[in-house]
């Protein structure tokens, strides 16, 4: 009976609809699994978390305070603690370690410190403490005492807290002035000061005697650029003379008093003074700067602006240029190429390429792009800035071009895949209306095989988002002096490298000096390169979509 | 281009002799129509496999010529020689000719693309592209590099009227093609064809995917149509050849049995084999 039951079970197919059912939800369980541990990891670093003040006596140990951030928790066995000299009393099997972020790396040495449960004394969560974050060195958490105007105090006590507000604003906006000063200003001088020296090495290939009217036509442009910059410098003296006016002191946990000046410190807070809404507000305005600043003190502080920007732009022109060339690569080889050995041999050399270790084209991308066409492109158009390369290094055309190559193949089997679906009905008809081939294929053919040529460009953009190997040898960097678009002709600059986020994850999390700061800002990158590739993908499938809809019928 | 005295007395003369047959008095002829096309000793292979075998016949000006025969006798084979759509096969190999107005289509000379000009096809299914009603009237017309709004507002309305489809779609000539129904896309693609205005319009089993309303529409079309072009359909359906044809073509297995005046060769079969098909003893 029992045996009967089980082989009829078993012809009913449910365990197979079981054991499919549970492949899917272990897959659903891991994807959403991800995405919520780097969601959460990432996005809880900008949560203007509570500063606990407590009291901590190691035994034998003068009582200190410490001031502070728990970050973690853990629970360990008594075992454990008693290996690292911690001796619990009798009858307790496990202890808790906290972690601490102290800030004031430089006056503590490390920012981060584990404690003892049992040796810590009581929480406090005083909301006169402030945050400060600083332009070097990372946080630094203290009581505030007051603030001075070079050297004088102005003011101290409750009064410096409302002073400090007005007197950051009006730093943060000089440094602002002096940033656009320093980067675009001065930009624009190096780079006309580069150009004349260029054409000053030009000539002097060319052989034009010195003294020329070219020779004094340069050096009077010289002249006026150097005017230019005395007059730039003149004014950076001034807005630096300004910022650095005010300074504050803080008292830090040992009871030091450090003073500050307030040139070095981007944003202040008391997050044990705010309240929720408060806090929302800050953890926007947190998540705001990290997505739209600069990053600060190798990678591990402030924003990922470039690495975004990069990421995206560099796709951007890998899809420029790997559609229509798979696409033209498909309609040959499916419409034009004579179907036999040696196109099924192509057809195959195709689809491996697409399993070819992505490694693998960045050693292609140096070796061809970068020192092959880079170099001869640089003998031809700008032999006068050698031996500095212009092409002939890595940079972005090289790196989209790479990737353009590594993910031609999927746009190519995308294509065909769409051509083959086109109904020979469609093209028949074409054909007796007195259309050529040619005509037939950019009318109706073309336009009916576009969603299929988007789903090629859906998977080529998801790779290549994601790509880091490659990139690392045909242009990607730690940290990109200038975006690659910006105002001076010729705008997008080809030939600069870039950052990459895939890259500044690795950046971040296995090459920072501080590792545990770091730690969350790899979630967060993560986080974002994924809704990257996800918004991505989204407008590809959209367009494609929408191209659908107007071939829906033909398909049925 | 001039036509001879024989010609213009064989006109005058079929003029008179549709008013007679009108009235049921004459019977047709082939020997006395004008000859739009001519197929000569031709064969057809694909591959090794010989598919057309000898055929010989002439198809009349004017006038709706139907191929009936078993599936696979190629009955459609031999219409898609008319407008060389068997190019598009790589195996197919021929010899024999058909002249189309006294030229040989399959000289090296002739240009595909001019002769399916000439030559319109309407196949099985319904084959509109996926564009607007209008789009699919203009098509051909686009080819031919005419993109003068009035000019082709003009062509797509007179096609649509005259494949019986115009009032069924004026209102709506910007949707796509592809929300009719089977037998108005079936028009439509008539009135796609026709927009060039073809001498010869080949229609492959027009109604076959259609319902009978949709199937009568298509045959009332076919029998106003012939006034201005020459008709060729391949069909399945014995009773459709009868009702809407002239002449009438027999094939099977690849061979031109019996070719004649539909009433004789329905009411009269000289061949055995012709008989027994029409009389639904095999086939």
């Amino acid at each position: 009976m029992s045996k009967q039951s089980v082989s009829t079970w078993f012809k009913s197919g449910s365990p197979w609809i079981w054991l499919n059912a549970g492949a899917v939800s272990i897959s659903i369980v891991m994807v959403v699994g991800l995405l919520l541990l780097i969601a959460v990891r990432g996005l809880s670093h900008f949560w203007p978390a509570d500063i606990m003040a407590l009291s901590y006596q190691e035994p034998g140990g003068e009582p200190i305070t410490l001031i502070g951030e728990l970050v973690d928790t853990e629970v360990v066995t008594a075992l454990r603690l008693k290996s690292t000299g911690v001796d619990l009393p009798s009858g307790q099997t496990t202890g808790e370690r906290h972690l601490l972020k102290v800030g004031n790396r430089d006056y503590f040495g490390l920012d981060f410190r584990w404690i003892n449960g049992s040796w810590a004394g009581e929480a406090s969560y005083p909301e006169k403490i402030v945050a400060v974050e600083r332009r070097e060195w990372g946080d630094f958490f203290g009581y505030l005492l007051e603030i001075r105007q070079q050297g004088q105090t102005i003011a101290s006590g409750d009064d410096a807290w409302a002073e400090l507000q007005q007197r950051l604003d009006r730093s943060n906006k000089l440094i602002a002035q002096i940033k656009q000063l320093e980067k675009s200003d001065i930009g624009t001088i190096n780079h006309g000061l580069e150009g004349l020296r260029l054409k000053d090495r030009k000539l002097e290939l060319e052989g034009v005697v010195a003294g020329s009217v070219q020779h004094q036509q340069i050096e009077q442009e010289r002249k006026q650029w150097n005017l230019r910059y005395a007059d730039i410098t003149k004014q950076l003296a001034v807005l630096n003379a300004a910022v650095n006016r005010d300074q504050m002191v803080i008292q830090i946990s040992d009871g030091r008093e450090v003073e500050i000046p307030l040139a070095k410190v981007v944003d202040i807070m008391r997050p044990n003074a705010m309240g929720v809404g408060q806090k929302i507000a800050t953890y926007g305005r947190e998540v705001w700067k990290f997505v739209s600043g600069d990053p600060r003190e190798a990678n591990t502080e402030g924003g990922i602006f470039p690495a975004i920007f990069g990421t995206v732009l560099m796709v951007m022109i890998m899809a420029v240029f790997v559609t229509p060339f798979g696409v033209v690569a498909a309609i040959y080889l499916k419409e034009y190429a004579k179907q036999g050995p040696i196109i099924r041999l192509i057809r195959i050399a195709v689809n491996n390429l697409a399993g070819v270790p992505s490694i693998v084209y960045g050693v292609f991308g140096l070796g061809f792009f970068v020192y092959f066409l880079g170099g001869n492109i640089d003998e031809i158009f700008f032999s006068a800035s050698l031996p500095t390369p212009t092409f002939g290094t890595p940079g972005l055309l090289w790196a989209s071009l790479t990737l353009a190559l590594l993910t031609v193949p999927v746009v190519i089997v995308a294509t065909e895949e769409g051509l083959s679906r086109i109904p020979r009905a469609i093209r028949e008809g074409s054909l007796a209306l007195g259309a050529t081939k040619a005509e037939t294929l950019w009318r109706t053919v073309l336009p009916m095989a576009a969603p299929a040529m988007m789903t090629g460009l859906i998977l080529a953009v998801a790779r290549a988002a994601g790509e880091v190997a490659p990139l690392m040898m045909v242009g990607v960097v730690k940290l990109a002096p200038a975006l690659a678009i910006d105002t001076v002709a010729p705008y997008l600059h080809l030939d600069r490298q870039f950052m990459h986020l895939g890259f500044h994850i690795y950046d971040v999390g296995f090459q920072s000096p501080n590792v545990e700061a770091a730690r969350p800002l790899v979630y967060a990158t993560a986080l974002l390169l994924v809704l990257i590739i996800i918004v991505l993908n989204m407008t590809a499938i959209s367009i494609r979509n929408r191209l659908r809809e107007n071939f829906k019928s033909t398909e049925s | 281009m001039e036509l001879s005295a024989k010609q213009q007395a064989r006109n005058i003369a079929r003029e008179i002799d549709l008013g007679a047959m009108e009235r049921g008095v004459l019977k047709l002829d082939i020997a006395e129509e004008i000859t739009t096309l001519e197929v000569k000793d031709f064969n057809l292979f694909y591959g090794n496999k010989q598919a057309l075998h000898n055929i010989n016949m002439t198809i009349a000006k004017n006038r709706v010529t139907a191929f009936i025969g078993p599936s696979g006798c190629g009955k459609s084979t031999l219409l898609r020689c008319f407008n060389r759509m068997n190019d598009l096969i790589d195996s197919v190999t021929m010899n024999g000719q058909i002249f189309l107005e006294g030229d040989d289509l399959n000289a090296p000379s002739v240009n595909v693309a001019d002769l399916r000009r000439q030559v319109g096809m309407v196949f099985q299914k319904p084959n509109p592209f996926p564009k607007s009603i209008y789009e699919n009237v203009a098509y051909g017309l686009r080819l031919q590099g005419v993109y003068d709004r009035a000019t082709l507002d003009k062509v797509v309305e007179k096609s649509l009227k005259d494949a019986a489809l115009w009032d069924e779609v004026k209102d709506r000539l910007t949707e796509s093609a592809m929300g009719l129904s089977g037998g108005q896309q079936q028009r439509l693609v008539i009135a796609r064809a026709i927009a060039i205005e073809p001498e010869v319009l080949l229609l492959d089993e027009p109604a076959s995917a259609l319902d009978p309303l949709s199937t009568l529409k298509i045959e009332e079309l076919i029998h106003e149509l012939k006034e201005k072009y020459t008709i060729i359909i391949v069909t399945h359906n014995m009773q459709q050849a009868a009702r809407v044809s002239d002449y009438t073509a027999f094939m099977y297995m690849g061979e031109l049995i019996e070719f004649g005046a539909t009433d004789t060769l329905f009411t009269n079969p000289t061949e055995k084999k012709t008989e027994d098909y029409i009389t639904g003893r095999y086939g």
